[in-house]
């Protein structure tokens, strides 16, 4: 092992760029489902359960399987089914789509948990990496720059996701349900099974944002190992104003202010990294009420979100 | 609410508590456990025994005033969930009350710090009812990320600026005092808290159900046109149901530090907050419906104990079982009115 | 006498037979009852970490003749700490709890007046005169292995930095800094290291964040006070740098990096209950390093050369016969105030002067934030 360069203050900025990819994922994935949920005019809740029951399907499936990627796509679908209870609960005429959601919330979670005790102590295989910082003598580049497919796909996906949404046939329909239930029956849609469909493609990618925490980074399972991401991600998801595009930008930056206290303490500015490690709480907030009016709906909120009105 | 509304109510939980329990069962069938078994089990831990009974009770009192976090500002339509932040903050303030009032008599200070926790946890949630209003934050999502700020705060705050240096094992505030604490309501294992819980229960229904104020917040929360219509302070009503209802919480997190630990820590933030507004939901945002859906909620997890040390449960089944309750109650939501005619609740 | 009792019964080798000789005698006239032990966790027990460290215990113990071990995870350090105890004692019959988390020590002091009938452990050793003769603290002297594990960094790190990350701001995590940095600069006095609080006993993204941060800045050993250091080790060995354990024996996470860790042995645990089953004497406070056999080494991993084990062995003798002192003058902290003259020594069993560790050794990179 040859010691690498001192970076000192430089290693903070590699640190947050570093930071930013490796801790974003998850924000990704749970902003983008939930982007194309609310799109449809429902807002659920309870993604942060469906990051923990993904990270804990992924890894429980992973060890048992071998394969990571099988543990993915099982992530993945335990999301869907969860975004499948939400709908179809909330389908019901005077249930109340919040509420349903902090319920699912709490059953997503405490199903992960249930079902999670056996997967705390072993081992699952790990979703693999590309060096994309190859071409640099850095070592600490070369770190920062080690990206797991997930983020890639994610990346790929938000521009997919923007475009579908803009300029498809389905884009069209899922937007007219959100921002006008009434126009969508017009138009002979059903705007039931549109929202099903969106919030089960939500709970999907919630599923596999979960499964990025316990498959990749920081690769393990326990009951601690979300800090609220998901719920971080909803409230990204109003700060990037329902643009997957957005979404991809805010994601990054919510990674790196996760990443600020940790790489300050390490180059010795140890004050205060309670509060620090609060920045993105605190970002979302002051983001929010910079952004929020009473005159008028958030810029690009659906319509029919009850989380806007 | 007229008694077929009571009826009503109290029919449409029951069959959610049925499915419920049907569907839990099934989960716990699957380990290869007897359902009937585990419930019978899970009625000894609640309520078997007198100690059941006031170890179901302790764990119902601070579940009272988390719930009214919710419930409170619900009336008014809005959903508050950040119970946990408010209980966190009045802990703190009651923390800092105990030691400034130190030498005064115990039971003027004891009140003094409970007020203390009150109105910090009413503030808190009050903010957010303010941006909410004033200017267009949604309150649900400014009042979760409060709670992470609140933990972030106390964090810090027990770590070093009010930290008692004594308490080796521990990052924990100066302490209150053993004279400032409230202890045990005699002859019982239960803390005071439980006396707090239910009476604040009840001065929040008589509020709501018996003055002016009440029947203003009822009309805000039916409809926010008619509200502004007929000129109520609509501003003035979200900011009082907000502080009443983040006032509740606070109480729970000054109780906590007056009945149970004597300091903050971090072990304020231990979920009493998120459990609150499951139990406000499962009330029906009704203030005497959290007395009866704590006590039930306090059983489920005082029984938890004796589930996992008879059957090997995981601790997680309480969480599980609520969890399908919680998604049970709103689905029959959408029942309500139905079976009746009139008004719906 | 004692050891010809646990040998008898063919189980918890080596470690609790001398700790028992050392510790205090074992007297137990009477025949073993039959007994049932409660243990509470404060998070998962299978957690590779502190909770895992007391199951390790628990299994040892319900092995014990006549023992009954019942078990709860998960418990708060909050009014239901004290209901599931008590619960315990009155719903399963327990004589016996080990309430293994610092915060249940007021519950524990409650309910042993309230139970006098039954033993609680408690593993804050914070008993003092006057608290229930049926409560009994007991800890380890953690700092006595970090200090070994410094050594191992010392000779492993090719930079000269290497990192402890810590949970909470507490002094015995301090402590533990300490005799960490003091091990490794008593290989290369050059070595500095970085000390970084993540705030929180459980918080895989942040343990992990701070990891990465400290590789980029150099440092190739790193240790992890936290509730499991299994995040940390891991994330280590993928970026190929050294790592040592936390609480319990985590060799096998890190195959190529890892070098030892810093293990507790509660195995006196065993010898509590057999105490209290035979009516046998027990001490009330019971603190102790490698020379009560309270704490343990893990085993060296591949990469630690034959050479440095042998040392990290004789040194570990050390503290065994009490030869080597951690704190020795002359020592200054980090600030360069001088902590202790030349010829100033602490004894080993300190606890005053080691439960008030407010200070950085020289060469650590960080402050403690607590009152000087």
């Amino acid at each position: 092992m040859t010691p690498p360069p001192d970076l000192g203050w430089a290693g903070v900025l590699v640190a947050l760029v570093g930071g930013a990819i490796r801790v974003s994922t998850p924000y990704l994935f749970v902003s983008l489902g939930e982007t194309l949920t609310e799109r449809s005019g429902r807002v659920n809740l309870g993604l942060e359960g469906t990051l923990v029951l993904g990270a804990m399907s992924a890894y429980g499936v992973a060890y048992l399987s071998g394969s990571p990627w099988l543990g993915v796509l099982v992530a993945g679908l335990a999301g869907a089914l969860l975004g499948l209870l939400h709908a179809s609960v909330c389908n019901l005429p005077r249930v109340n789509d919040i509420a349903v959601g902090i319920a699912l919330f709490l059953l997503g979670t405490g199903l992960a948990f249930y079902l999670g005790k056996p997967f705390i102590e072993p081992r699952a295989p790990r979703l693999p990496s590309l060096a994309l910082g190859a071409w640099s003598g850095s070592p600490q580049v070369r770190a920062a720059l080690e990206v797991n497919a997930l983020f890639l796909a994610g990346a790929v996906l938000a521009p997919l996701l923007w475009w579908a949404l803009r300029g498809t046939r389905w884009g069209l329909i899922l937007r007219t349900a959100g921002d006008n239930a009434d126009a969508a029956r017009a138009l002979g849609h059903s705007v039931g099974l549109t929202r099903v469909l969106a919030t089960m493609a939500g709970g999907f990618l919630a599923g596999v944002g979960g499964s990025f925490l316990s498959l990749y980074y920081p690769g393990t399972w326990n009951e601690g190992l979300s800090s609220g991401q998901g719920l971080m991600a909803i409230a990204l998801v109003i700060f990037a104003r329902w643009n997957p595009l957005a979404c991809f930008g805010v994601s990054l930056l919510f990674g790196a202010a996760t990443a600020l206290g940790p790489a300050l303490q390490s180059v010795g500015i140890t004050a205060y990294y309670d509060l620090l490690n609060a920045a993105p709480y605190g970002l979302t907030l002051a983001l929010l009420i910079w952004s929020s009016s009473t005159r008028h709906a958030l810029v690009g909120a659906p319509g029919e979100l009850t989380i806007s009105k | 609410m007229a008694l077929r509304a009571w009826a009503e109510t109290a029919a449409l939980t029951s069959a959610a508590l049925l499915v419920t329990l049907v569907v839990f069962g099934g989960l716990v069938a699957a380990r290869g456990l007897d359902p009937v078994a585990v419930y019978a089990t899970l009625y000894v831990g609640a309520f078997g025994t007198w100690f059941s009974l006031e170890d179901t009770l302790t764990q119902a009192a601070p579940l009272m005033l988390t719930a009214l976090a919710t419930a409170i500002p619900a009336r008014a339509g809005l959903l508050v969930i950040g119970g946990e932040g408010a209980l966190v903050v009045g802990g703190v303030a009651t923390v800092l009350a105990g030691v400034l009032l130190a030498g005064a008599p115990p039971a003027v200070a004891i009140g003094l710090m409970c007020g203390a926790g009150a109105l910090a946890g009413g503030l808190w949630i009050a903010a957010a009812g303010a941006l909410r209003h004033w200017r267009g934050v949604n309150e649900t999502i400014s009042t979760l990320l409060l709670n992470y700020i609140a933990v972030a705060v106390l964090n810090w705050l027990v770590s070093s600026p009010i930290r008692d240096f004594d308490q080796v094992l521990k990052a924990a505030s100066w302490p209150v005092g053993e004279a400032f604490m409230l202890g045990d309501i005699p002859g019982t294992g239960i803390h005071w808290g439980l006396a707090f819980g239910v009476a604040a229960c009840l001065v929040a229904w008589g509020l709501l159900r018996a003055t002016t104020f009440g029947f203003a917040v009822d009309i805000l929360g039916g409809n926010l046109r008619a509200a502004q219509m007929v000129g109520l302070p609509v501003g003035r009503l979200v900011l009082a149901t907000c502080f009443l209802g983040g006032a509740a919480a606070g109480l729970a997190g000054a109780l906590e530090v007056a009945a149970v630990h004597g300091f903050a820590s971090a072990s304020l933030v231990v979920g009493y907050g998120y459990a609150g507004i499951l139990a406000a939901f499962l009330a029906r945002q009704h203030p005497l419906g959290c007395i009866a859906v704590a006590v039930l909620l306090g059983g489920i997890s005082a029984s938890g104990g004796l589930l996992q040390r008879r059957f090997g449960l995981p601790d997680a089944a309480t969480l599980v079982l609520q969890g399908i309750l919680f998604v049970a109650v709103l689905a029959t939501h959408t029942l309500h009115g139905r079976l009746r005619a009139g008004r719906a609740a | 006498m004692s050891r010809s009792l646990v040998t008898r019964r063919g189980l918890l080798q080596g470690g609790i037979a001398t700790a028992g000789l050392a510790l205090w005698p074992a007297s137990g006239a009477g025949a073993s009852k039959p007994v049932t032990v409660g243990f509470v966790y404060v998070g998962p027990r299978n957690d590779y970490g502190w909770n895992q460290s007391h199951w390790v215990a628990a299994k040892k113990i319900a092995q014990l003749e006549g023992v009954k071990l019942i078990e709860q995870e998960n418990v708060p350090e909050t009014a239901e700490a004290e209901k599931v105890m008590e619960g315990m004692i009155r719903h399963d019959g327990a004589k016996v709890v080990f309430a293994t988390s610092f915060g249940y020590w007021p519950h524990v002091l409650k309910l042993a007046r309230k139970h006098p009938d039954v033993l609680f452990t408690h593993i804050g050793a914070l008993w003092k005169d006057g608290d229930p003769k049926n409560a009994i603290g007991y800890r380890g002297y953690m700092e006595e292995p970090h200090y070994l594990c410094g050594v191992a960094a010392g000779h492993a790190t090719k930079t000269g930095k290497i990192g402890f990350i810590g949970s909470k701001p507490l002094y015995f995590i301090f402590n533990n800094a300490n005799g960490f940095i003091l091990g490794a600069r008593a290989v290369n006095p050059a070595i500095t290291c970085h000390v970084v609080i993540t705030g929180d006993w459980n918080n895989p993204v942040r343990e992990a964040e701070v990891t990465q941060s400290l590789i980029d800045q150099g440092v190739d050993v790193i240790v992890a006070n936290v509730d499991s250091a299994k995040v940390v080790i891991e994330n280590a060995e993928r970026r190929s740098i050294f790592s040592c354990g936390y609480h319990t024996d985590v060799s096998e996470l890190a195959p190529k990096g890892f070098l030892t860790g810093a293990e507790w042995n509660w195995a006196a645990g065993a010898r509590f209950v057999q105490a209290w089953q035979t009516g046998g004497a027990y001490p009330n406070l019971l603190r102790g390093g490698f020379r009560q056999d309270m704490v343990a080494l893990s085993p060296f991993g591949a990469s630690v050369p034959p050479d440095v084990r042998a040392k990290i062995t004789k040194l570990r003798q050390g503290f065994a016969d009490d030869s080597l002192k951690l704190y020795r003058g002359p020592l200054k902290d980090n600030e360069g105030n001088l902590v202790l003259k030349e010829g100033q020594v602490v004894a080993n069993d300190d606890n005053k002067f080691k439960l008030a560790v407010n200070f950085l050794v020289e060469g650590a990179i960080g402050r403690t934030g607590l009152k000087k």
